[in-house]
C-alpha cells in the first residue's frame, strides 16, 4: 500500500503478463541498467526496490516479479495484495500475449486495489519487423480500461525509465492506508524500531 | 510437466509449502501441485462467497455483512507465538519480507465461569483477580523463580534438578492451589492435558518463559502475533519462496495420482494424462488416503459477529483458552477472535472460532460452553473434520506425508512435523538458531 510521509512514498509494484513478454527484463533494465539476451530466470531474485524522484515526491518502488508462478496460472492472491501499481506486459510481436494481457487486467480489476495505477507495456518495441500488435489497438484498449500505455524495450532501454516515472507521477499523493499498517519481522538489528508504537 | 523432478509436493497447505520452500532453497528441483485452484488446502483463508459456498451451498451471502473480499476467514485458525518456532522459520527463510504482522490484543483464560486476562509475570500475578491475596504472593514467587531460571546456570536452580523433579513437585514447593496450576499449565504453558504434572518440570518452565518472553517482545496484550489478511498468507509466502528458488507451481490439477514401481517405491505423479517423474513425493494425507489412519476429529464453530468476544476488554483480536477441567472435558477448548484490525473482516465485524477435539457423537453440543461466551452472532457455521497421521514407512516407499492440523495443534507441532519431514527427506538437520534478539519489528 502506498503510504506517504514527507512526500516519501512507498509503493508496491507488481508485474504481470505472459511468460516471455519481458517482465523480468524490464525490471532488470530499470533496477540494474542491464539486459541479457537469453537469460534463464534468475534464481533467488524476485524482489527489488528502486527509488524514483519526481517533482514533488520520492517514490520507493518495491517491485515484485512473478517468480514464474504465472506460467501455470498459479500466482497467489498475496501477489496483488496491497499493490499500489501494476505493469501489465505483452510482447508486441505476439498477439496472444496481448490477448492474455487483457485477462491480467481483468484479474487485477477483480482482485486488486481499486485505486491501483495500471500501466500497459508493449515490450520488445525494438523488434519492429515482427510486430503483431498495432499500437493503436493497445492505446484504445488502455484508454477504455483506465490504463496508460507505452511501448517499451528492455533491450534498448526505450521508455523503461519513463514508464516507472509516469507511474510515480500518477500515484496518489495522500493515499490513505485502509488500516494502520502492520509490522515486518526483520532479522537486522539496524532496522530495529521501537515496535510498541506500531502494533496497537 | 513430463519431466523429472527431485521432489514432487502435493497440496499447498502450510506444511507442504514450508517444505517446498526449504527444498527449493537447497537447490532441489521441485514440482508443487494442488488439486484446488487456490493456495492453502486445509489451511487456506476464505472470503465471504467462498465461505457461503462451503457451508451454505449458495454463493449469495447476506448483503449486510459487507463486501466478500474484505473477509479472510482462516480454516485453521491459530496465533503465532512471537518468539516461537514458526517465527524462527520465517526469519531463517527470509519470507518475513512478504508478510506483515500485528500483535494480538489479548490472551485470556476461562476460570470458574468467567474470562480472565492470563497473568504472565510476577507483577501481573499480583494484580490478577484469578487468585486470592495469599495465593497471589505464592504465585508471584513461582513466577520470579521461572523468570530467573537459566538452564545453564545452576545458581538459579535453587537446588532442584528440573530434568528429574516433576512439575507437580515443583509446584508443591510453592504451595499453589489447583486453580492456579490449571491456568499456568493450560493458558501459559499451553499444555493440552494434565500429563505434564507428572513429567519433568523443565519443559513447563521453558514454556512459561517462552510465553513471558514473547509477551515482552512487542509490548502488546498477548504473546501472539498474527499476519494481516489471515493465516492463508503463510502458505502463499512459502510458495513464493519456493518459486523464487526455481520451484514450479501448478494449481487446479485434478487427480494427482501417485505412481509406484514394482517395489512399491514412488516413481511419479500423474495428472490429466501426463506423468511427472520423481523418486520422492511429499504430500498431505488427502493425496495418499491408503497410507494414513484416522486419529481424531476436530469440532469447530465459526461465527461472524458485530462485537468482540464479551469480557475481553473489547479486544479486536483475542484468544481464550478453556482448560479441560473447567468444562469437565478431556481436551481444552479454544476461542479465537480477529477482525478488521488484522484485515480479516470489514470494519465493525468480528470473526470468532470455537474449537476442540470431539469427544462424543454430538460434537456440535460439545462446543456450547464456548459458543455461550460469544454473545449474539450474525451467522454461525458448524463443522467437524477428521485428523489423519501417516502409517507408511518413508524409507520403503519414499512418500513423506504430513499429519493433519488439529484443533489443539498450534504452530510448534506444525513446525516440529515439518522439521522431522525435512530430515527424513534430505538426511539433514535444519539449523533454526536465528538471532531472535536481533529480530524485531520494523514498521512498514
Ligand atoms: C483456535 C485456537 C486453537 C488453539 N489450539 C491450541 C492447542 O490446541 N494447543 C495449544 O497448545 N495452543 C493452542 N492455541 C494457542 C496458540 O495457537 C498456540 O499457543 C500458539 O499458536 C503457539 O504458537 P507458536 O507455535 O508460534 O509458538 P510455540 O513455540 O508453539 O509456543 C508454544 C510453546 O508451548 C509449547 N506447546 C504448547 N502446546 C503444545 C503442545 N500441544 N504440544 C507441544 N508443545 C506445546 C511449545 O513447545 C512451545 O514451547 C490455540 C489458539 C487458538 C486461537
Ligand atoms: N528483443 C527484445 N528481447 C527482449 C526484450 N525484453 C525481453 N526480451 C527477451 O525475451 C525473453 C523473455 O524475457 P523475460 O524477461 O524472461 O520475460 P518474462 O517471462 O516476462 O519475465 C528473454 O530472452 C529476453 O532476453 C526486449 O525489449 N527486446
Ligand atoms: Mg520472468
Amino acid at each position: 500500500m502506498a503510504s506517504s510521509a514527507n512526500k516519501n512514498i512507498n509503493a508496491k509494484l507488481v508485474l504481470l503478463g505472459d511468460v516471455g513478454a519481458g517482465k523480468s527484463s524490464l525490471v532488470l533494465r530499470f533496477v540494474k541498467g542491464q539486459f541479457v539476451e537469453f537469460q534463464e530466470s534468475t534464481i533467488g531474485a524476485a524482489f527489488f526496490s528502486q527509488t524514483v524522484a519526481v517533482n514533488d515526491a520520492t517514490v520507493k518502488f518495491e517491485i515484485w516479479d512473478t517468480a514464474g508462478q504465472e506460467r501455470y496460472h498459479s500466482l497467489a492472491p498475496m501477489y496483488y495484495r496491497g499493490a499500489a501499481a501494476a505493469i501489465i506486459v505483452y510482447d508486441i510481436t505476439n498477439q496472444a500475449s496481448f490477448d492474455r494481457a487483457k485477462k491480467w487486467v481483468q484479474e487485477l480489476q477483480a482482485q486488486g486495489n481499486p485505486n491501483m495505477v495500471m500501466a500497459l507495456a508493449g515490450n520488445k518495441a525494438d523488434m519492429l519487423d515482427g510486430r503483431a500488435v498495432a499500437p493503436e489497438d493497445a492505446q484504445t484498449y488502455a484508454q477504455e480500461n483506465g490504463l496508460f500505455f507505452l511501448e517499451t524495450s528492455a533491450k534498448t532501454a526505450a521508455n523503461v525509465n519513463e514508464i516507472f516515472y509516469e507511474i510515480a507521477k500518477r500515484l496518489p499523493r495522500l493515499q490513505q492506508t485502509p488500516n494502520p499498517s502492520g509490522m515486518v519481522l526483520v532479522d537486522r538489528p539496524t532496522e530495529r524500531a521501537n515496535s510498541a508504537s506500531c502494533c496497537s | 510437466m513430463d519431466e523429472e523432478y527431485d521432489v514432487i509436493v502435493l497440496g499447498t497447505g502450510l506444511k507442504e509449502c514450508i517444505l517446498s520452500g526449504l527444498l527449493s532453497v537447497d537447490g532441489l528441483k521441485v514440482l508443487h501441485m494442488d488439486r484446488n485452484d487456490y493456495y492453502g488446502g486445509e489451511s487456506t483463508s476464505l472470503n465471504l462467497i467462498q465461505l457461503w459456498k462451503r457451508f451454505r451451498g449458495s454463493d449469495k451471502p447476506p448483503a449486510q455483512l459487507g463486501a466478500s473480499r474484505d473477509y479472510n476467514v482462516d480454516m485453521i485458525p491459530k496465533y503465532i507465538m512471537a518468539n516461537g518456532a514458526l517465527v524462527r522459520v520465517l526469519i531463517h527463510t527470509d519470507v518475513t519480507k512478504y508478510l506483515s504482522f500485528k500483535a494480538v490484543d489479548g490472551s485470556f483464560v476461562y476460570n470458574k465461569g468467567k474470562i480472565h486476562k492470563v497473568p504472565a509475570t510476577d507483577m501481573e500475578a499480583l494484580k490478577s483477580p484469578l487468585m486470592g491475596i495469599f495465593e497471589k504472593r505464592r504465585a508471584r514467587k513461582f513466577f520470579i523463580y521461572v523468570q530467573d531460571y537459566k538452564e545453564n546456570d545452576p545458581k538459579t536452580h535453587e537446588g532442584m534438578n528440573l530434568t528429574r523433579v516433576t512439575t507437580k513437585e515443583l509446584i508443591a514447593k510453592y504451595g499453589l492451589d489447583d486453580n492456579t496450576v490449571d491456568f499456568i499449565g493450560h493458558a501459559l504453558a499451553l499444555h493440552r492435558d494434565d500429563n505434564y504434572l507428572n513429567e519433568p518440570a523443565l519443559d513447563t518452565v521453558k514454556r512459561m518463559k517462552l510465553y513471558a518472553e514473547s509477551l515482552a517482545r512487542f509490548a502488546g496484550g498477548s504473546p501472539y502475533i498474527y499476519p494481516l489478511y489471515g493465516l492463508g498468507e503463510l502458505p502463499q509466502a512459502f510458495a513464493r519462496l519456493s518459486a523464487v528458488y526455481g520451484g514450479t507451481y501448478m494449481l487446479n490439477k485434478p487427480e494427482c495420482k501417485v505412481e509406484f514401481d514394482e517395489e512399491g517405491k514412488v516413481c511419479g505423479v500423474t495428472s490429466e494424462g501426463e506423468t511427472a517423474k520423481s523418486k520422492k513425493v511429499v504430500c498431505d494425507p488427502s493425496y495418499l488416503p491408503n497410507k494414513v489412519r484416522k486419529v481424531g476429529k476436530v469440532a469447530r464453530a465459526i461465527a461472524i459477529m458485530s462485537h468482540p468476544i464479551p469480557n475481553t476488554n473489547d479486544s479486536n483480536s483475542a484468544q481464550v483458552i478453556l482448560p479441560q477441567k473447567q468444562l469437565g472435558r478431556k481436551s481444552d477448548m479454544y476461542l479465537f477472535c480477529c477482525s478488521y484490525s488484522h484485515n480479516v473482516a470489514p470494519k465493525g465485524k468480528y470473526i470468532a472460532f470455537v474449537s476442540t477435539e470431539a469427544e462424543t457423537d454430538n460434537p456440535q453440543s460439545e462446543l456450547k460452553p464456548g459458543i455461550d461466551l460469544l454473545g449474539p452472532v450474525d451467522e454461525i457455521f458448524f463443522e467437524t473434520y477428521d485428523r489423519f497421521e501417516p502409517v507408511n514407512e518413508p524409507a520403503l516407499d519414499n512418500c513423506f506425508i504430513s499429519t493433519s492440523y488439529d484443533a489443539t495443534t498450534h504452530f510448534e507441532s506444525t513446525v516440529d512435523d515439518v522439521l522431522n519431514m525435512y530430515t527424513l527427506i534430505t538426511g539433514k538437520v535444519l539449523d533454526l538458531n536465528v538471532d531472535l534478539s536481533a529480530a524485531s519489528a520494523a514498521e512498514e
